[in-house]
């Protein structure tokens, strides 16, 4: 069971996270979309999905911090244990906070107003309802780990972070995961079981953040003669340079 | 020097009688469906009025369009990149559906469940996006014809300045319709507001187009565009514009809403226009003076010089031969009569208007003047400070001076076609006094008031060596590319064109004088009843004397369901199905 859980089922979820990616981004570019529903509501929405989706930017860098930095490489940065979880549980409090504030607005927006409620899909339901235990299970973890006073409670860094890792080494040691706690145990689960169904639900608008805006020329030209997403094709070869671009500065 | 070709349009706004008829036939064509009930890509307002969605032009509060940085430099209103990508989360600046309003029907079905009852069941209006029961409360011509203006008529932002000059008395009113569809800008501040960059320009003609596959549902082009011709498809998550029927205009015929304007006011034509010179003249020190730098870009066809260069950049003979016939042009250019929509947004709009001379002189026919009268007229444009300056806040960021040129043109070929009209004498002074001569007036004339179908569209069809490649027809094959067919996603399957064959010989309908000169058309004069009718040709109409098909010993060229030497005279045509009826 626990091969199963902390090595079979990962990669499984990984493999499909990666592949479902893939199929829908070749295959699914109409259906890739954030689905936005600004256009029925957007007095709850204005505050809601900032403070939702800032704290779970937070939230992903903790993790980063967390899970991927081994804590032999603080320790050499001379960063004592203490220091590190009052930075990581401060860290966690404020953007654990942000998400579930933001979520809960949310959630109660799409559920009270009556257009957002009939566009939701089950799909999304499913997703959110998935999503918002992922959350409830890291609050958990968060709280459990801020509550203790006595610091002889469960270190993550020394289980769930090393497994974490052995996975993405592909040397994966389900031992690590067997003794972390339950709701530690829960937790990841879930978030791989997330991963897993991330390709097909409309999470994948993570995927699109516009990164590309930042360098690109503010009008787009394209030819009539340009296939589907603007490859190249039989033009009349008009340049295709605009008069602002962020690289070149005229005028 | 870089020469590109734009396809424009010039709206006639003294012919607009407001019937609706381009938003209604453009719905039908483009938005009827789930996801953009509320969507109108040709929309028509009555002004004064709110227009759709409610309060558009004020950009103090959408920040649509462009404006100029202390610096001098063009900027987005609404902010630049990093500004935008803070506010992906949540677009502040995004009108919601109550600003356009909230698409319902009726529940038509009460009508016909209804028991027998004393009194009369009504279908109540129900919304199209929650299902439930509602008020209706607005719509997107709620204030059609200054309906409902004494309660909303001040809140028009284009009142601004002027707004306690203008009364919404029944006798003292003025309103005209104002046709709107999208900008397709030289500058479009849409595309520029794309994270993804999803909204392109075409190279070929300049339309403004939404690549769906590469939309992601961010609507920052919203609340870019500072004339709301964006929207957002609330089904699929993606924003959807006015395409300018590309179809069509590829094969050469209008657009839709161009091809049924009931009052024939729409032009359509190309532009040729220095692409170097957009960013120096959208960033024109003045918002006055933008009417003047955006006619600096354009480029006359006319001039060998320029027509020479064009073809050496590679635009084909025939585009360069179309842009010297383009009435737009004409009536941009030589007359002078069509003014941009909101130049200060600095967008560089390519659909402009020929302002109304209408409201001025009802208001002196109202007032017991001769209203077609040269002196009453002129006088009336003068002393009727009101609806200039209107006009004005709307055409030329509010520099009354050429709006006067162009009504006082106007009102000269009123007046001197009334003249020729009625038989009098010619008076070459009513033309002079607004810079032409009575041969131009008439010139003028021609072009607006009876330009035939082909003189008010001039629009070359795309070309042969090209066709393979047109969006529209998307033959490419799907595994070539690597592209977004097939697969079982949402955009399975190839998309289904529209027959190139049809729409040729809808154009040669229009513009035909006799049916057999319409490919394709059905000859009813030589049938005899019997089999397929033929094909016409024009032999046919000279067959019209002796009676149909009698004495024709022409071959019926279509197929014929009754083979030779078959029985049944009687009824030709028509195949028993059940032969074996008799042995039962």
């Amino acid at each position: 069971m626990s091969t199963f859980l902390w090595v079979v089922f990962p990669y499984l979820a990984l493999a499909t996270f990666v592949g479902g990616l893939i199929w829908r981004y070749r295959y699914d570019q109409f259906g890739w979309t954030s689905r936005s529903s600004q256009l029925y509501e957007s007095k709850l929405l204005r505050i809601g999905s900032p403070l939702f989706h800032v704290g779970l930017l937070i939230a992903l860098m903790g993790h980063l911090m967390g899970l991927v930095i081994p804590k032999t490489w603080t320790d050499g940065l001379g960063i004592e244990q203490h220091l590190y979880h009052l930075f990581a549980v401060v860290g966690g409090l404020v953007s654990g906070a942000m998400i579930v504030v933001g979520f809960a607005i949310l959630v109660f927006r799409r559920r009270t107003t009556s257009t957002v409620f009939q566009a939701t899909t089950w799909n999304d339901k499913l997703m959110y309802l998935l999503l918002g235990l992922v959350i409830a299970f890291g609050m958990w973890n968060t709280l459990s780990t801020a509550l203790d006073v006595s610091h002889d409670a469960y270190n993550y860094r020394l289980g769930v972070s090393r497994w974490f890792r052995s996975v993405f080494m592909l040397r994966p040691d389900a031992s690590l995961m067997v003794d972390a706690p339950l709701q530690f145990q829960v937790h990841a689960v879930l978030a791989f079981l997330l991963i897993l169904v991330w390709p097909f639900t409309r999470l994948v608008h993570v995927f699109s953040a516009p990164i590309g805006y930042l360098t690109r020329p503010y009008i787009v030209y394209r030819s009539a003669g340009d296939g589907p997403g603007g490859r190249p094709g039989s033009g009349l070869g008009v340049p295709q340079k605009t008069w602002d671009s962020p690289t070149s500065k005229r005028g | 020097m870089r020469i590109m070709a734009q396809m424009s349009m010039v709206m006639n706004l003294d012919k607009c009688i407001g019937c609706h008829t381009c938003s209604v036939t453009c719905k039908q064509a483009w938005t009827n469906r789930t996801g953009t009930e509320y969507v109108w890509f040709n929309n028509v307002e009555t002004r004064p009025g709110l227009g759709y969605p409610r309060r558009y032009e004020d950009q103090e509060k959408w920040k649509g369009g462009w404006t100029l940085k202390r610096n001098g430099r063009l900027a987005l209103k609404g902010g630049g990149r990093l500004h935008r990508l803070s506010m992906i989360f949540a677009n502040p600046k995004m009108p919601g559906v109550d600003d356009y309003y909230e698409p319902w029907t009726y529940d038509y079905e009460t009508l016909l469940n209804a028991p027998a009852q004393k009194n009369f069941p009504v279908a109540r209006p129900h919304s199209m996006l929650s299902g439930k029961p509602m008020q209706v409360k607005w719509g997107a011509n709620w204030d059609d014809d200054l309906g409902g203006t004494y309660a909303t008529g001040a809140d028009d932002p284009m009142l601004k300045g002027i707004a306690d000059k203008v009364k919404f008395e029944f006798e003292q009113t003025f309103m005209f319709y104002l046709p709107r569809i999208c900008e397709h800008c030289l500058n479009p501040s849409c595309a520029a507001s794309c994270p993804s960059g999803a909204i392109y320009k075409r190279t070929e003609d300049g339309i403004v187009l939404v690549d769906q596959n590469k939309c992601r549902g961010w609507r920052m082009c919203i609340s870019g565009c500072p004339y709301k011709k964006i929207y957002f498809n609330h089904s699929t998550g993606k924003a959807e514009k006015c395409t300018f029927c590309y179809p069509r205009i590829e094969v050469g015929i209008p657009t839709v809403c161009s091809e049924t304007c009931v009052g024939r006011l729409r032009y359509i034509g190309l532009m040729l226009y220095d692409a170097d010179g957009v960013l120096a003249a959208a960033s024109a020190k003045n918002d006055q003076d933008l009417y003047e730098a955006q006619r600096g870009v354009f480029l006359d066809p006319r001039d060998p010089a320029i027509a020479a260069e064009a073809e050496r950049q590679g635009i084909p003979v025939d585009w360069i031969e179309a842009a010297k016939k383009s009435p737009v042009l004409r009536l941009i250019v030589d007359y002078k009569v069509a003014l941009p929509l909101h130049p200060e947004y600095r967008t560089m709009p390519m659909v402009w208007y020929i302002p109304p001379l209408s409201p001025i002189s009802d208001a002196l026919r109202n007032s017991g003047h001769d209203g077609e009268d040269a002196n009453n007229l002129f006088g009336a444009i003068d002393a009727l400070r009101i609806p200039i300056e209107y006009l004005a806040n709307l055409f030329t960021a509010g520099d009354v001076a050429p709006v006067r040129r162009v009504l006082d043109k106007l009102a000269a070929m009123r007046s001197f076609m009334r003249d020729v009209n009625l038989g009098r004498p010619e008076q070459e002074s009513i033309a002079a006094a607004v810079g032409m001569t009575g041969a131009e007036v008439k010139e003028m004339f021609r072009l607006l008031a009876i330009a035939k179908y082909d003189e008010r569209y001039v629009i070359p069809t795309a070309h042969r060596e090209q066709a393979h490649a047109l969006e529209e027809l998307a033959t490419d094959c799907p595994v070539g590319g690597g592209g977004s067919g097939g697969a079982f996603g949402s955009g399975s399957g190839g998309p289904v064109p529209v027959a190139i064959q049809t729409l040729r010989e809808t154009k040669a309908r229009m513009q035909a004088d006799e049916m057999s000169q319409v490919p394709g058309s059905v000859s009813y004069l030589t049938w005899d009843g019997k089999g397929m009718p033929g094909k016409a040709t024009p032999d046919d109409v000279a067959d019209r004397s002796g009676i149909p098909g009698a004495e024709s010993e022409r071959p019926v060229t279509g197929p014929s369901l009754v083979h030779a030497g078959e029985e049944e005279p009687g009824v030709p045509g028509v195949v028993d199905p059940r032969p074996d009826q008799g042995e039962r």
